[in-house]
């Protein structure tokens, strides 16, 4: 099958890969650009640890057709730390012990930017909301909730 | 419709690890010519904090900084044998080993810092800071980075300790069966405090509250973590997780987290945790485990906080809408308890 050629910006930068028809951005990032931190979990949207953000809003990349993201901009957990400082809620995340085994954690940050970017003072019912398509198996959700509504300046519930 | 709320206790006695002799876990430690020191093992830590916990336990038994051990570990080929992360066993036999193995390694540096300074060993002590001293003359020191050096290049010494916990065998008596199955117990209360739905038969949580008796909390951000964590395992058991129902055939079972249910974030409830620290006798710096415990008291509990609700006694997991609305039915109605 030929080969197309794909352009995108990939946490701000551009990048440009040859792509077989029916590639999913999960497997575009991780196996043709070297970006493993969106994860691969059940690869039919169940599970969100590969959530991106495209053009800022939340997707599951396992379900996206790599070729629908020419031209736009794909941000991942990757772009979210600036050279060696943590993001606000990579910080939250440590502080609130929000991550056990981790696996979801790339996922949950994702989805919990893409709630701070377009509503920065949340409820925690939003924050739940947001978080509902990311499932974790070890924290018992309690520490994430607190950790996104830490990092939103919201005060965390004990 | 009306929807009762119930409230259930449970009281559990958890042993640590397996039972009947045996079930040992090694634990190597070496320092290195920079002064710090690597534990290697080959107990898998999933998460629960198990590289934190034996990195503190051979810190605070070499006297060394925290931030001077690495854990290695995770690689049956490279590190010595563990039965494995299971049955609350992590912190109490892994911490054992590691204690053994960080003890024998201090004795080395002891000796070693002792050749250096031209004084007893019996003499010396450490100051938690990376460094070691006569005792009552702090200026008479040497840094365990100077006494890694010396010995790797000067005296020709391994500062190396070897460690291995392994839990003596209960016999059985004859006469009248007797044995003691485990060395340690941990012991939980739960009450949990749950809203059913008469029509629906939908179980809700509505809050819990638990009090845990661990031995003593080596790292209690992480005890906590577990037990929030582990408290939401336990409600998932209670009532949501099965490959069932599979109508009309096991290929209609759920096969994938679609379909396989569990509670997400709106489905959590308040939790108050209280951790009692009662050091164990034969545990790391006092410890237990609070590891797979912390899921076991909310399945009893629910189930109680359920019958109490409305009088339906459910005795096969999870508690389903479906079974908790065919009880009601076949008792006729719901029949709430008396609240105590």
């Amino acid at each position: 099958m030929a080969k197309t050629a794909l352009q995108f910006r990939h946490n701000g930068r551009d990048v440009a890969i040859f792509v077989d028809g029916g590639t999913n951005l999960l497997v575009a990032l991780r196996e043709l650009i070297g970006d493993m931190t969106p994860k691969f979990g059940c690869g039919q949207g169940g599970c969100g640890t590969c959530s991106v953000l495209i053009d800022g809003e939340l997707h599951l990349s396992c379900l996206t057709l790599a070729e629908t993201v020419a031209g736009r901009s794909v941000e991942t957990l990757d772009g979210l730390k600036q050279g060696p400082n943590l993001h606000p809620l990579q910080r939250a995340f440590a502080d609130n012990f929000a991550a056990q085994c981790g696996y979801c954690t790339p996922g949950m940050l994702m989805a919990a930017k893409a709630l701070l970017d377009r509503n920065p003072q949340p409820s925690r019912a939003e924050v739940v909301e947001a978080i509902s398509g990311n499932i974790c198996r070890c924290t018992g959700y309690e520490p994430i909730i607190d950790a996104i509504l830490a990092a939103s300046g919201g005060r965390a519930s004990a | 419709m009306t929807r009762h709320r119930g409230r259930g206790m449970a009281s559990i006695n958890y042993p640590i690890g397996m039972n009947l002799g045996g079930d040992p876990s090694q634990a190597l430690v070496h320092s290195n010519p920079s002064g710090k020191f690597t534990v290697a093992l080959s107990s898998i830590d999933l998460g629960q904090g198990m590289k934190s916990v034996t990195r503190q336990i051979c810190a605070e038994t070499l006297g060394v900084p925290v931030e001077d051990v690495y854990v290695d570990t995770a690689d049956s080929d490279t590190g010595p044998h563990c039965m494995g992360s299971f049955a609350s066993r992590g912190t109490h036999r892994v911490g054992n080993a590691v204690m053994a193995a960080a003890r024998e390694a201090r004795g080395v540096m002891m000796e070693a810092a002792a050749e250096e300074l031209e004084v007893n060993a019996a003499d010396l002590e450490t100051d938690g800071r990376g460094n070691i001293h006569v005792k009552g003359a702090p200026h008479r020191s040497i840094s365990t980075k100077d006494v890694a050096i010396a010995a790797q290049f000067k005296q020709g010494k391994t500062i190396s300790g070897r460690g291995i916990f392994l839990v003596p065998l209960s016999n059985v008596d004859p006469e009248t069966g007797e044995m003691s199955p485990a060395t340690c117990y941990a012991h939980a209360c739960l009450v949990a405090e749950v809203e059913v739905d008469d029509e629906t038969g939908e179980v809700a949580m509505v809050r819990m509250d638990s009090a845990y008796e661990l031995g003593r909390a080596l790292n209690p951000r992480l005890v906590e973590q577990q037990l929030v964590g582990g408290a939401w395992m336990g409600i998932s058991h209670a009532l949501y997780e099965t490959t069932e129902p599979h109508y009309p055939d096991p290929v209609h079972g759920p096969r994938d987290f679609v379909e396989y249910l569990m509670p997400g974030p709106g489905d959590i409830c308040p939790h108050d945790i209280a951790v009692l620290e009662r050091p164990a006798p034969d545990g790391p710096f006092g410890a237990k485990g609070p590891g797979e415990m912390c899921a076991n008291p909310v399945l009893p509990a629910v189930a109680n906080a359920i019958f109490n609700a409305v009088g339906v006694r459910i005795d096969d997991l999870p508690i389903t809408p479906e079974k908790v609305l065919r009880a009601i039915k076949t008792q006729g109605g719901a029949r709430p308890q008396a609240r105590r």
